[in-house]
């Protein structure tokens, strides 16, 4: 019975939330919906980190669902890369509930609260549902869950501009969805195959056939646009500025994420990655979209008010950092993206975590408003400090080791000018950064304020654990540099 | 207690006692006691290496690894020792100042400040024990954080302003050009180890090494080596002990302490000799010891003087290491120590001035050394320590840079050194001879309106009775400690001196 | 001859480009997501082409009947209809809520209403 039950845990991971979610809608109370989406998400934790042990341990598990063998049936396909996103996704899950049950209801109207945890718990089985799956349709309608589920947990904010921010994500979401399987099918047409490895085996002997080339072209914009890479990204600002906090903590660092993790399923697996280093341009294409994301998301943060939006472009920027990363098609760079896709969740989630509590005491995130918050609210301010130095990359914080390594890789490739750009990027971080701080610890509190105290300690808590966290993987990076590296190195099997 | 032990324990200690200082926010009196117990504790420690290091032995400890194969590690060899028993000790002394003048100053925050204070000290000692680049590093930017709050400590537009050029050269620099020499070299020769002779030697083509160099050199921005000095000035807006220690000793003196560092054990002396780039360095440095002294002449505020003249001093370490000779590290070695009290006393006698008689421009200083005798006397000494007369320890330091320079045969460089002292004795001894003999003689002013406005009077009259207005005594304990640690240094150079020679000929 | 032979994937083309020129050129809502739902009808109508064999009938086992035509390619586009109908529905309802929120549905008149660019 417990051999059967722990040999069914990959399918778990997705239908665990697929079925509570439900649940929440039937039980109604916010706090019943509460419950069973955190206990669900610490469930899920528990078992994704069970599974990454057993990679670590034994390598890759395959999982046929409803036992069709493989290439017919479904093939839940676990390796390194993605037993360390479903971490992911689930830590951080496991992290923002907590925080949630204060958050929310400070930023939901009551009536809807349960929905948004119904929206979560679909969220997240479509996020970990991306990153389990070995065929490639079934990564389709995972990605259209989540995204479905996106777009309503965006919209359920009280501030009017989260439905239009909603809204226009949903149109550049489902176009983007829509290249995509016209990518897949493609893909098909010319293989007769939906699964990862068996495309994996066929595809790259095909790469002079231009159908193939042209389903590549269709897969790159589609899951670009998902992931938001410049200059696909002009959904992300508004839908982030606008949703709940904690919704804009859990997607920033859960939802670009996982679809960067299909980005490089689908160059590094599907196309065995010789498609980057083949004379088809397209290396150097994504090489210059992220390092226009880096520069260009990083000048525009600077000039945001809304401290929300400026950490959006910020994200815009950091996704340029992992896409660079992944575009090297080294192992050392592909570490460097994957880490850095770690850590930048980390951090970001948590630097959303802060704007929430700013939020919940405050009912603005304006950097004119926040003056003088730092001696009102010094615990949250430092956090927004602490994470803003991990942003920077100043050594000890997560940010550091991703840089670290980022550097080294462009280096290894004589790539001068993406170290200068790494470096412009970091250095106009310390300046959207500063704004924020300098308001809050050099200026006086605005005249008239309100008398606010510090956010409640259930929101503190899990904001300064995550924070801490950005700064353990700082510390002692060994742990998740084993892994990404050895994730990069799974990632890459197809060109060594 | 193995030396082991001691070192961590070295590092942890200022850290502990930031710990414990705020929890005792409502007793400054407590407050104070911790943060000297910690200074004793520290200085105790560190001192308790200094045997095993004098007898050749260099004690090593790695912490944990950060990256794979690339560890937070200690090790202490002689020129760290240097560093970090200087930094500790007058850490001690700085705090007996503090007293005195937060005190007198009556000034804000007096805690954030202790534990800010504590903070950088324990950064101070990381980078001087550090075991290798990325470990320095580190604590590298930890003093840059935890000092920024100390120069931004009056939360003035000026200050703030004064921060913001503090911030962005030191975090620009360290992050544009050191983190990337810093990389590079992790890629190029796999390893960041301090070692005797450098890693770097035989590995890298000459292009490459002077490309490094100047990323090195340029991107430890605390150095202060012209066109990236503009933050040091700056910094002299913080309260004066900040300026005096930080500024004078544990933040400038990290960035010429991780230059020779750089020289030594990165590239290796002789390595560096070899690359034509240190050349130009040299020349850089020998330019900015003579444009900088200039500077220093033309400011009026004693403080803004005194820091382009630790400008000036901070060049003639990167001499040292630039000239790749074993004398010329040597000297520069030995001018970190000389300089840190030198410097250091000058700017508690500019903070005295500001407590006691609330002055800060030199040309209102005419015959302050009848009001305040000992600061001006002190004054005197610490000046004669930087010029390099003796009997003050700053002769020792130029003694080997000239020597060191002889030695690679750069005459001009020996030339720019005498100038340079030239050019100190002209704007330090200003101060004590306008404070001494300065007087009514130079007062246009009538003596009978005196009376009236003797108050809002710039200039104290010769022929008024002598009122003594001395700085409070823990300033003046401060003082006499540190002006009789120049003299101590001429007669007993010995400690530095052998611990230098360790160095170059282990 | 081969124009003709291809004639579903030319209305396909055609299909694609008519949907996404009305998602981006119209302003209103409405009209945007329909527009969506002509571009995605285009692909469903180009899976379920790639799935045609010619000579081939429904598969189902039959005697005398050896071609069949792929049946894969449709059950993927009923998922994609199911999520393509979902979309629709969702979008309509943030139409509605847009609507309530800001009395127009025209995409220019929001940030003017809410005094940002």
């Amino acid at each position: 019975m417990a051999a059967a039950f722990s040999s069914h845990l990959p399918a778990l991971q997705v239908v665990l939330a697929l079925l509570a979610a439900p649940l929440c809608v039937v039980l109604r109370r916010p706090g019943a919906a509460w419950m069973i989406a955190t206990v669900i998400t610490w469930a899920l934790l528990a078992i994704a980190m069970v599974l990454l042990g057993r990679v670590l341990e034994t390598g890759t598990i395959t999982y046929a669902l409803g036992s069709w063998p493989a290439p017919w049936g479904i093939e839940y396909r676990i390796d390194l890369a993605n037993a360390f996103v479903l971490v992911l996704v689930t830590l951080i899950g496991s992290v923002v509930m907590p925080y949630a049950r204060a958050s929310i209801p400070a930023e939901i109207e009551e009536p809807r609260i349960y929905l948004f945890y119904c929206m979560y718990l679909l969220n997240l089985a479509g996020l970990l549902g991306i990153a389990i799956t070995g065929d490639v349709f079934n990564l389709f309608v995972f990605l259209e869950i989540s995204s479905l589920s996106s777009y309503v947990m965006i919209s359920l904010s009280r501030d009017r501009r989260a439905l239009v921010a909603a809204y226009r994500y949903l149109i550049m979401g489902t176009i983007g969805a829509t290249f995509y399987i016209i990518g897949v099918g493609m893909m098909y047409q010319v293989t007769g195959t939906l699964n990862m490895v068996d495309l994996a085996t066929l595809i790259p002997n095909l790469t002079d056939n231009r159908t193939v080339m042209v389903a590549l072209a269709f897969l790159c914009v589609g899951l670009s646009l998902k992931l938001a890479l410049f200059p696909l990204h002009l959904w992300l600002p508004n839908a982030y500025a606008y949703a709940p906090s904690a919704v804009s903590a859990f997607l920033a660092s859960t939802g670009t994420k996982v679809a960067v993790y299909a980005l490089a399923r689908i160059l590094f697996t599907v196309f065995g990655g010789s498609v980057l280093i083949d004379d088809f341009g397209l290396q150097e294409l994504l090489v210059v979209l992220a390092v226009a994301a880096m520069i260009g998301g990083s000048a525009v943060a600077i000039y945001q008010s809304n401290v929300k939006r400026l950490l959006a472009y910020s994200s815009i920027a950091q996704i340029g950092y992992m896409i660079l990363g992944l575009s090297m098609a080294s192992v050392i760079g592909m570490t460097a993206g994957l880490v850095h896709l770690f850590n930048h969740a980390l951090m970001k989630g948590g630097l959303f975590m802060v704007m929430g509590c700013v939020f919940f005491r405050l009912s603005s995130v304006q950097v004119e408003d926040m003056e003088g918050l730092a001696k009102r609210m010094p615990l949250t301010m430092a956090a927004f400090v602490a994470g803003g130095f991990g942003l920077i990359g100043m050594p000890l914080t997560a940010g550091f080791i991703s840089k670290w390594h980022l550097i080294q890789a462009a280096l290894e490739k004589g790539w001068w000018g993406a170290v200068a750009v790494i470096l412009v990027s970091s250095l106009l971080a310390v300046i959207y950064i500063w704004r924020v701080v300098e308001a809050a610890y050099f200026k006086p509190p605005p005249k008239g304020a309100a008398e606010i105290s510090e956010a409640p300690l259930s929101m503190l808590v899990p904001m300064w654990v995550m924070i801490g966290m950005s700064y353990y993987f700082g510390i002692d990076a060994t742990l998740t540099l084993d892994i990404t590296t050895g994730a990069a190195e799974t990632l890459l099997g197809g060109i060594q | 207690m193995s030396p082991e032990q001691t070192i961590l324990l070295s590092i942890l200690v200022p850290f502990l006692g930031a710990a414990l200082i705020p929890l005792t926010w409502a007793n400054p009196n407590i407050r104070e006691t911790i943060t000297l117990i910690t200074g004793a504790i520290l200085f105790y420690l560190v001192s308790s290496i200094y045997p095993v290091v004098a007898g050749g032995a260099q004690p090593s400890v790695i912490l944990f690894e950060m990256l794979p194969g690339l560890a937070i590690a200690f090790t202490v060899e002689p020129l760290g020792m240097i560093f970090a028993a200087i930094v500790s000790f007058l850490w001690i002394i700085t705090t007996v100042y503090s007293i005195g003048y937060m005190r007198g100053h009556d000034e804000q925050n007096q805690t954030r400040f202790y534990v800010l204070f504590a903070i950088a000290i324990g950064a101070a000692i990381g980078i001087a024990f550090a075991g290798n680049m990325l470990t320095l590093f580190v604590f590298y930017e930890v003093l840059t954080i935890s000092t920024f709050p100390l120069v931004t400590h009056h939360g003035t537009p000026e200050a703030k302003r004064a921060g913001r050029v503090y911030l962005g050269i030191l975090l620009t620099t360290s992050i544009a050009f050191q983190l990337v020499a810093i990389i590079w070299t992790w890629s190029l020769v796999g390893t960041l180890d301090f070692t005797q002779g450098g890693i770097l030697n035989g590995k890298v083509g000459g292009l490459t090494a002077a490309i490094l160099l100047g990323l090195y050199v340029f991107g430890i921005g605390k150095a202060a080596l012209m066109p990236f000095h503009r933050w040091l000035p700056a910094a002299m807006v913080a309260p004066t002990p900040v300026s005096a220690l930080l500024h004078a000793v544990a933040v400038v003196k990290a960035g010429v302490f991780t230059v020779l560092k750089v020289a030594v054990y990165i590239f290796g002396v002789d390595f560096l000799f070899s690359i034509e780039a240190s050349q130009w360095f040299l020349y850089l440095a020998a330019a900015t010891v003579l444009i900088a002294s200039l500077v220093a002449m033309s400011k009026d505020n004693l403080k803004a003087r005194l820091a382009y003249s630790t400008i000036s001093q901070l060049s003639y370490i990167i001499l040292g290491a630039m000239l790749a000779s074993d004398l010329g590290v040597i000297g520069g070695g030995m001018h970190i120590a000389m300089h840190a009290f030198g410097k250091i006393t000058l700017f508690f006698c500019a903070g005295a001035y500001i407590v006691a008689a609330h002055k800060t421009e030199i040309s209102h200083m005419h015959g302050i050394g009848r009001v305040m005798p000992l600061t001006t006397a002190a004054f005197l000494i610490g000046s004669l320590s930087i010029i390099g007369l003796p009997p003050m320890g700053g002769l020792w330091s130029k003694w080997y840079l000239a020597l060191g320079a002889l030695e690679s045969g750069h005459l001009v460089i020996v030339g720019v050194l005498m100038v340079s002292s030239l050019l100190n004795v002209a704007y330090l001894l200003e101060i004590p001879f306008k404070g001494f003999f300065a007087g009514a003689e130079d007062n246009p002013e009538p003596q009978a309106h005196h009376e009236h406005d003797s108050d809002h009077d710039h200039r104290f009259d010769r022929k008024q009775p002598r009122q003594i207005k001395e700085a409070p005594l823990a300033c003046l304990i401060a003082i006499s400690i540190t002006s009789a640690g120049c003299l101590i240094l001429f007669f007993y150079p010995d400690p530095v001196y052998n611990l230098m020679r360790l160095i170059v000929a282990p | 001859m081969e124009l003709i032979g291809l004639i579903n994937y030319w209305i396909v083309i055609v299909l694609m480009m008519t949907g996404f020129y009305i998602v981006i050129a119209h302003d209103n809502l409405v009209k945007k997501i329909v527009g969506l739902n002509i571009f995605q009808v285009s692909v469903f109508v180009f899976y379920i082409t790639m799935a045609k064999v010619k000579g081939g009938t429904a598969p189902i086992l039959a005697e005398g009947i050896t071609t069949y035509s792929n049946p894969l390619p449709h059950v993927l586009i009923l998922t994609a209809i199911v999520v393509g109908v979902a979309t629709t529905a969702l979008g309509l309802a943030l139409v509605v809520r847009i609507r309530d929120a800001y009395g127009t549905i025209e995409d220019d008149d929001f940030e003017n209403q809410d005094g940002e660019p």
